[in-house]
């Protein structure tokens, strides 16, 4: 029993103030034929050396990307992590707090909370940010319950799709049990023949899956004119480039932030960002620091707007969520602050720049074609006329190199394609070894 | 040691032509920027950020950190959120490369290890529920009730039943109404009886042909185990519905009782509660839900399975009936691996020992605390118990005591218990001390309360004392939010 301290001697004397015989006696409220009458069947205890072997062993099963060069994407990208995320982020005030109910005592997180709401402002351009969700997932999902609840239409929602697969089939999943027709389109122009006025919101994605910039505001004009609101999903890097949402007439801005400042973690935890315009703040699912002043007029922070949230409008509530990523909120306000806007102008020209050279490599290749003419990002996809993705993959992790995701996986018509992300990580050598290995 | 000069917000630390990191020359040729994407798609500057260096960064977010509490630094009775301490060689093996730098789209040949720790996780979780089927990919635990009613809501469409009603009792989480709400449930609550358990007759007034589940936390929100539970599942499942279980309170049965052995056919756990994933100032959790074999078919996809033929772990679709996924890649898999490495330095005989001290140390503060507060739902508790301050109420004259409580013990270095929860107690404080305190902090903590509830009311209500800031106004910002930092705006 490692972390527990009271010796036999202390739990005697606690026995005795409790006025109870032993410790079972304190489980007699639950009838015998209740208990568990065997151990549980679960592995025996190990000790931290034993422990720290075994976890080296299933670690060791596992290709790390430290060790391999990664140009897998699709929502989840190896980008660069300064040091001081890592270091501030281990600070045991900050990882082994809990949710600021009591402002005096977490003026730290608070404040945190509230720059990372401003910082995520600044950044795509919105009014108002909520303190995170889980993820870019379900954050599309609640910005979609949002706007219908916003709309006051709730008999058809529009998905691009292009909208990364995952996100889509969360959306399916939350919108089955409620009840709410889901309308996929291929791209925004077939957006007009499926928009009208029972419509509550778009979902668009840009950069979109397969790396493309989509017309956010053209998109935007068309989606107001039927009276729906316009849900973007965005890569929050692309916007150290990219014309902000803000300022391109989105209504609700939703985005995966793993990007900023987190590892891959095999898909988790990651950080559900959320913006919006101001009119729309008081329907806001999640957290919200707000400023405010103390008994004493000085400047601080407390949770703010809780009325919208579960834990006091219970079953009338704007969502039942009740955490927020605070630790990764945190990893993206250090992030964000340490970069600055020359770091992003300069991680997203990066990424732009190299994206283009390796596509540009690849296609230049006999064996691959580009498929569309979008502009695109940090990630794009090419065709293999031989047809054979699985081959290519198998290829490639020989000489240590993850070279993109296989689109089969989601559609099949694209099941001859690769989706290639190239980040500010990658060098001209691993590119051109891609390019080589790929093309021999 | 907290810096009294460090009160500005990142913003104002600003200056321009500062930054705070170089990144490497473009090593590959480079186009102009508009050639690639056409100028209406661009933004013309920067993004507005704050312009500040790596070691300003550095001070400001260790300034701020020392403004927490936190359980590395202080008793945290958070009651219903088990602030256990958070073993350091999880927080190192989580962060490993082998375990942190895997892509969620990597082959799964290339991540056995990986694979196969969720799949023993899964197993474990299941033995541990008495629930056999098990998906970890719900975010939160708030997130795994809404996975396992969406569950619910397939498995009765399924059969073809219209059941339009969730139910759980007045000292439900607050969570339980409103993820009922968004699975699609009208919700119904039942009262609890004045010894804080189910009021059975009013809940059989409430059960028929409508019912689709009634969510219980057992221990309950009181801390009391409800001996009438498996009444209340026979009940439920003799009209054709469901119970699901709140897991937030596992710390107080593991190894003892098992759900799925007194009637729950669906539950969460939060492994950020129970097996110690830090609370990361309010998370990331998450909340991996089991539930019976008669349910595994509709269970979120996908889950991770063993190929007996070819010996290797993989990620299983399910069925064509599972609801689909709730969350992007595989879930919050960085809290899943601590609590793997949680549960397996416990081993059977450990987690039952975690759940005996946590409930022997709930008892003996109770004890403690009897002498000068009420307590509603007697001598005896679980994991966590209720205190009520209405007595001091009497006393003082103050409005709300128990509010007073919790601000003076921070003046003491104490975190205070959640108050005013659940709402069915008057002056609720509500108390989990968890099993990794020793006696002398439990002492330490009783003795402080003690004298509090004899200091004046003045002090009370004027209090915390000694704090950077006191009783902030939370009618201000919610009625002129301001919730971004603009320039000038001060």
């Amino acid at each position: 029993m490692p972390y527990t301290y009271n010796t036999p001697a202390q739990q005697e004397e606690m026995l005795q103030a409790i006025g109870a015989d032993s410790v079972d006696q304190l489980f007699d409220v639950i009838p015998d034929s209740m208990k568990l009458d065997r151990p549980l069947n679960i592995p025996p205890a190990l000790g931290e050396l034993e422990l720290t072997s075994h976890m080296q062993e299933l670690a060791r099963q596992n290709t790390n990307i430290t060790e391999n060069t990664c140009f897998l994407g699709a929502g989840s990208y190896d980008h660069f992590v300064p040091a001081v995320v890592d270091t501030l982020a281990a600070r045991g005030e900050f990882y082994t707090s809990y949710t600021p109910y009591q402002p005096e005592v977490s003026q730290g997180n608070l404040q945190v909370m509230f720059e990372y709401q401003t910082l995520i402002c600044q950044l795509t351009g919105m009014d108002v940010s909520n303190a995170s969700l889980y993820d870019g997932g379900s954050a599309a999902v609640e910005a979609m319950l949002m706007a219908i609840s916003i709309t006051r239409r709730n008999s058809k929602i529009i998905v691009l799709e292009s909208v990364h697969p995952e996100y889509r089939q969360i959306i399916k999943t939350y919108f089955a049990t409620i009840g709410t027709k889901v309308v996929t389109v291929s791209d925004a122009s077939d957006l007009q023949s499926v928009l009208d006025q029972s419509t509550a919101a778009v979902l668009v994605q840009s950069p979109n899956f397969f790396g493309g910039i989509e017309d956010i505001q053209t998109v935007a004009e068309q989606v107001h004119e039927a009276g729906a609101l316009l849900v973007c999903s965005i890569d929050p890097i692309s916007l150290g480039l990219l014309k902000r949402p803000g300022d391109a007439g989105v209504d609700i801005v939703v985005a995966e932030g793993q990007s900023l400042g987190t590892p891959l973690l095999y898909g988790g935890p990651y950080l559900g960002i959320m913006a919006c315009r101001e009119e729309f703040v008081r329907r806001l699912p999640g957290r919200l620091a707000g400023q405010t002043v103390d008994e004493d007029g000085k400047r601080c922070w407390v949770l703010t707007l809780q009325t919208r949230e579960q834990h006091i409008r219970r079953e009338k509530a704007t969502s039942n969520i009740c955490t927020n990523q605070g630790l990764f909120a945190l990893r993206a306000a250090i992030y964000l602050s340490v970069m600055g806007p020359t770091g992003m102008r300069d991680v997203a020209t990066l990424c732009l720049q190299k994206a283009h050279y390796a596509q540009q490599k690849l296609t230049q290749l006999d064996r691959f074609e580009s498929i569309g003419d979008q502009p695109f990002f940090k990630e794009f996809v090419i065709r293999d006329k031989q047809n054979d993705i699985a081959g290519l993959l198998r290829k490639a992790a020989d000489f240590n190199l993850l070279a993109g995701v296989d689109l089969g996986r989601w559609y099949p018509q694209l099941e001859d394609c690769l989706l290639v992300a190239v980040t500010e990580k990658r060098t001209i050598h691993e590119i051109d070894q891609l390019v080589e290995v790929l093309g021999s | 040691m907290r810096n009294k000069h460090a009160t500005q917000l990142i913003f104002e630390l600003s200056t321009t032509g500062r930054n705070g990191v170089v990144l490497p020359e473009c090593d590959v040729p480079t186009r102009d920027v508009d050639q690639l994407v056409p100028a209406s798609l661009l933004q013309s500057d920067c993004p507005p950020l704050p312009e500040v260096t790596e070691p300003e960064v550095i001070r400001h977010f260790t300034n701020l950190s020392t403004l927490n509490m936190s359980v590395d630094t202080h008793f945290y009775p958070l009651g219903s959120c088990t602030m256990k301490y958070n073993p350091k060689r999880n927080e190192r093996i989580a962060g490993w490369d082998g375990f942190a730098q895997l892509h969620p789209y990597q082959s799964e040949s290339s991540l056995q290890g990986m694979l196969r720790l969720l799949s023993e996780l899964q197993q474990m979780l299941g033995e541990i529920s008495g629930l056999p089927a098990v998906s970890l990919q719900p975010a939160a635990g708030a997130h795994g009730e809404l996975a396992a009613l969406m569950v619910a809501s397939a498995f009765f469409k399924q059969r073809g039943e219209n059941r339009t009603k969730v139910l759980a009792p007045d000292s439900a989480h607050g969570t339980n109404p409103a993820s009922a709400r968004m699975a699609g449930f009208d919700f119904i609550t039942i009262r609890s009886q004045a010894d804080g358990r189910v009021d059975l007759e009013h809940l059989k007034e409430n059960l028929g042909d409508e019912t689709a589940v009634f969510m219980i936390t057992n221990p309950s929100t009181l801390g009391l185990f409800d001996d009438q539970v498996q009444r209340i599942a026979d009940l439920v499942h003799e009209v054709g519905g469901l119970i699901y279980l709140d897991g937030a309170n596992m710390n107080a049965i593991l190894g003892v009782t098992r759900p799925g052995d007194f009637g729950a056919d669906m539950m969460h756990y939060n492994p950020h509660k129970t097996f110690s994933g830090p609370h990361g100032g309010g998370g990331p959790g998450a909340g991996p839900i089991c539930v019976t074999e008669t349910l595994r078919p509709y269970l979120p996809s996908p889950t991770v399975s063993f190929c007996n033929e070819s010996k290797t772990y993989y990620l299983d679709e399910g069925s064509e009936d599972s609801i689909g996924r709730v969350r992007s890649f595989f879930g919050n898999v960085g809290v899943l691996v601590r609590a793997y490495c949680y549960i397996r330095t416990h081993g059977p005989d450990g987690l039952k020992r975690v759940s005996e001290t946590a409930v022997l140390n709930a008892n003996y503060l109770l004890s403690r605390v009897k002498e000068f507060l009420d307590i509603p739902h007697g001598d005896r508790c679980m994991h966590e118990f209720v205190a009520s301050a209405a007595p001091v109420k009497e006393a003082t004259g103050l409005k709300q005591p128990a509010m007073d409580i919790a601000k003076r013990l921070l003046d003491y270095g104490f975190h205070p218990p959640t108050v005013y929860f659940p709402l069915t107690v008057p002056e609720g404080l509500m108390m989990e001390p968890t099993e990794t305190e020793s006696k002398q902090t439990l002492d330490a903590f009783a003795d402080t309360l003690r004298t509090i509830v004899q200091e004046t009311a003045e002090t009370l209500h004027h209090a915390p004392h000694t704090t950077i800031i006191r009783r902030p106004d939370e009618v201000m910002a919610a009625r002129k939010p301001m919730v971004k930092w603009t320039e000038n705006a001060d």
